[in-house]
């Protein structure tokens, strides 16, 4: 453990309520460049508490970058300047001393601010209602390998399927687009025997959910692709576009 | 065909519309380009002005005009369409913008450079179309382009907007491919690669005019 204790000075976004009119408050925090930055948080709310003030409210599960509730934006990157981990991965040693931090919430219209850092994320979960899954009747087990997955077809769909939904591509997008998350969502069922049943509909419903719930739309940027915590690839969009192109073309949902 | 329409409509239909017409509008680049080259012939204008005769009586000429437009159009409508929604999709900005950490100048600035190409259009049609084929002002076209690059401010801004052209398909090129779902592993290195490739030699060989006639031509 590092005796020396990093000065830095915080700007976080408070914000009473999703009404309420927000700002960026300033905390000077010394901490230890072993901390993580939501233990940081964590301390800061102990003081704020102490005082009988309100602790700063954030989101944070599991705290080992696998739920994907923690979702910040940090001097402008959702989960920091750290390429591929999620905000609790993200460790105060990454920061020099006498540092300004900003502290945002995820913005989009589609993720309103419910109070101080905490988004509103269920129209993720909206788009996955439409789509996220397969349909198979339940019944005795299946014998292990009945259907033959080459390996590099299975590693490409779990490379998919690796999104954690934590939003970050919406939140670094220029134009709040939600495309490389319903991209991996729609890729993981894609490249599976699984998926292929429902995969016309599956394509057409999910980018429909998606454009319902206020997410801009891909110009290609690849910013998602550079902020993603679980580095999914922007060739699941390309697929997501090739996808939805024959689904539109071959289905007969004329409606 | 409400399912079309509805298609089009959509996120990814958008833009599939931008990419068609992306793609159309480069490749109408490449001819506008070569058929320009014959400015350079330096025999007083003769194999430009052969040429702009030719293509001022070309069967379906018309037609041809009115595809063209309709491309343009509907490129500028769709990604002005585009620019709004996607500007209402994150109504509160962030206090710190770190975007040149995550993505390219060339694809945050679309709109930015495509802007100025759009006011750039409209003087290059006024000075070059307006004049040769509606007002008819002088029918040697040579001469219209040698006056008007004569003019030491309108060539720069001219240059400077070639540049930014170049910025502009560096990105819409690439980004095309992508929309058409064309990612793959040996080939997008090599599409990137073109782009990079096709955007400068627009960019230097429409340049290339203004500054001809700036400093080469006619001995001054």
């Amino acid at each position: 453990m590092s005796d020396v204790k990093l000065k830095l000075k915080l700007k976080i976004w408070r914000q009473p309520g999703s009404d309420a009119v927000g700002k960026l408050v300033d905390y000077d925090v010394e901490v230890s460049p072993d901390d993580s930055f939501l233990e940081m948080l964590d301390q800061i709310n102990e003081s704020l508490e102490k005082n009988n003030q309100e602790p700063i409210v954030f989101e944070s599960d599991c705290r080992e970058g696998i739920c994907g509730a923690c979702g910040l934006v940090i001097n402008g990157q959702p989960h920091g300047p750290v390429p591929r981990i999620t905000t609790c991965q993200l460790h105060m040693r990454h920061f020099k001393n006498g540092d300004t931090i900003y502290v945002e919430p995820f913005r989009a219209k589609a993720f309103p601010v419910l109070k101080d850092l905490l988004v509103d994320r269920t129209p993720l979960d909206k788009i996955l209602q439409v789509g996220g899954f397969v349909s198979i009747n339940t019944g005795g087990v299946p014998d292990a390998n009945e259907i033959p997955i080459a390996k590099d077809v299975a590693a490409q769909s779990f490379d998919a399927a690796a999104c954690i939904g934590c939003g970050a591509c919406v939140a670094s997008c220029k134009n709040a687009s939600a495309m490389l998350f319903v991209s991996a969502k729609v890729s993981q069922y894609a490249l599976l025997p699984q998926g292929q049943p429902e995969r016309q509909r599956r394509v057409e419903a999910m980018v429909k959910a998606m454009d319902e719930q206020g997410f801009g739309s891909c110009t290609n940027t690849y910013a998602c692709e550079a902020e993603c915590p679980k580095g999914i690839s922007i060739s699941n969009i390309a697929r997501l576009n090739r996808d939805f192109f024959s689904a539109k073309l071959k289905s007969k949902n004329v409606s | 065909m409400s399912w079309l329409l509805e298609s089009l409509n959509s996120s990814i239909g958008k833009k599939i519309l931008m990419a068609v017409t992306g793609i159309s509008l480069i490749l109408f680049l490449v001819g506008h380009l070569s058929g320009n080259m014959a400015l350079f012939a330096n025999d007083g204008g003769k194999s430009f002005n052969a040429y702009a005769e030719f293509l001022h009586h070309l069967p379906g000429l018309m037609v041809i005009e009115i595809i063209l437009a309709s491309v343009f159009l509907l490129h500028i409508l769709n990604a002005l369409r585009l620019w709004v929604e996607n500007k209402k999709a994150r109504p509160v900005k962030y206090a710190v913008n770190a975007s040149s950490k995550n993505s390219t100048i060339f694809s945050r600035t679309m709109v930015q450079t495509g802007s100025i190409i759009l006011i750039f259009l409209i003087v290059h049609l006024k000075n070059f179309w307006y004049e040769y084929v509606i007002l008819k002002s002088n029918d040697n076209l040579f001469e219209i382009v040698v006056e008007t690059f004569k003019d030491p401010v309108y060539s720069g801004l001219y240059i400077l907007a070639m540049i930014l052209l170049g910025f502009h398909l560096n990105h819409g090129f690439q980004s095309a491919f992508q929309t058409f779902g064309w990612n793959h592993k040996k080939y997008t290195p090599f599409i990137n690669f073109l782009g990079a490739i096709y955007s400068i030699a627009m960019a230097v060989g429409f340049a290339s005019m203004p500054i001809y006639f700036l400093f080469f031509y006619g001995g001054n």
